[in-house]
């Protein structure tokens, strides 16, 4: 009788884990809520050049994408290209991209697009040019440029 | 006959559940933050021959060629220097005519206060050859230029640093002074590059 008493009493009581599916939860909601699904599968390559001065982009929602640079797939040509959403797409198709990215906003938010130029450091500016003047005959004009963010000293 | 109760759901998976979806969104993901240099393009101009004249002593005329080779006011230059070149190109230097012209701004914010200002801007010209790593590189040193300036303003009017100015109306007053005077000349194809 008294070898029962002993046992039950050195047995620590189990911890209760029925709140444990509202932490997991909880942390759940949070990542849900943080994250943004990649909408565009980008097709040329990126590696973007690096500075120090650089600014962070606010309000994602009104940032529209336009990628250049070599094809990842090396059948497609070494020149480099413009990708608009999910294709290539010629010099010509900016401004259509531009006014189809101002329809897709509200009227009120229209003018504080910034359109992000991600860029391969190893383009050459031609293309970035032109792509530049075909945005500023669309008057978007508010640009930044992608970069990487080192400090002053690490660049070379 | 006794009401029967539901039998209770054994929520005990629950938890294994919740971890399953955590772990796909952990992974999914993207913590990065676009960062990047910001610019305003000048608005199309509807007459191209139409240009507006600005004295040569007030322009900072920075070519860069499809070798990726700077040429600094008719000088050929080096990206380690152009910074200070142009810091030293905006300042204040009065009497001097290798300098841009100087004119006083008033600045109602700071009591009235008349300041000294730099009439200089900074002609950036670069050839389609260029490579885009070259020419964010010099805008680089250009925005470093003018954050450094802006700095040195506000350290002398507010006492802290450009960018741990937290009044909005203090940033104002600072951009005011020191304006971000970069022009970017229309395109030209000279190096044969495309």
């Amino acid at each position: 009788m008294s070898r029962f008493k002993s046992k039950k009493g050195k047995d620590s009581p189990a911890i209760n884990t029925s709140s444990l599916p509202d932490i997991i939860f909880m942390l759940l909601f949070f990542f849900m809520v943080t994250t943004v699904m990649r909408e565009v599968t980008v097709m040329v390559k990126q590696n973007m050049p690096s500075a120090s001065e650089v600014q962070k982009l606010e309000r994602k929602s009104l940032v529209s994408f336009i990628y250049i640079g070599t094809p990842k797939e090396s059948k497609l040509g070494t020149n480099a290209r413009i990708q608009l959403n999910d294709v290539f797409a010629n010099i010509e198709d900016v401004p259509l991209f531009v006014a189809r990215e101002r329809e897709a906003r509200d009227e009120a938010d229209r003018k504080l697009i910034t359109t992000s130029l991600k860029v391969d450091g190893e383009t050459k500016m031609g293309v970035v040019t032109d792509v530049k003047q075909e945005l500023r005959k669309s008057n978007a004009l508010k640009i930044n440029y992608s970069t990487k963010k080192v400090k002053a000293g690490d660049l070379k | 006959m006794a009401k029967r109760t539901a039998p209770e759901i054994n929520a005990g998976s629950m938890a294994d559940i919740a971890f399953l979806l955590l772990i796909f969104f952990l992974v999914t993901t993207t913590m990065d933050i676009d960062t990047g240099i910001t610019r305003k393009l000048p608005p199309p101009i509807d007459n191209p021959d139409e240009n507006i004249d600005v004295k040569d002593r007030n322009v900072l005329k920075i070519l860069v060629n499809s070798h990726d080779m700077l040429l600094v006011d008719g000088k050929p230059g080096s990206i380690s220097t152009l910074k200070d070149k142009v810091i030293d190109f905006m300042g204040i230097h009065p009497n001097n005519d290798k300098y841009p012209e100087i004119k006083e701004v008033e600045v109602e914010e700071l009591g009235g206060k008349i300041i000294l200002a730099s009439k200089g801007v900074v002609s950036l010209k670069n050839d389609r050859g260029t490579s885009y790593d070259m020419y964010i590189r010099v805008q680089n040193e250009l925005a470093r230029a003018f954050n450094e300036m802006k700095d040195d303003a506000s350290v002398q009017y507010y006492g802290v640093k450009y960018t741990q100015l937290v009044d909005e109306a203090k940033s104002k007053v600072i951009n005011k002074l020191v304006p971000v005077r970069v022009s970017e000349a229309e395109p030209e194809n000279i190096g044969g590059g495309n």
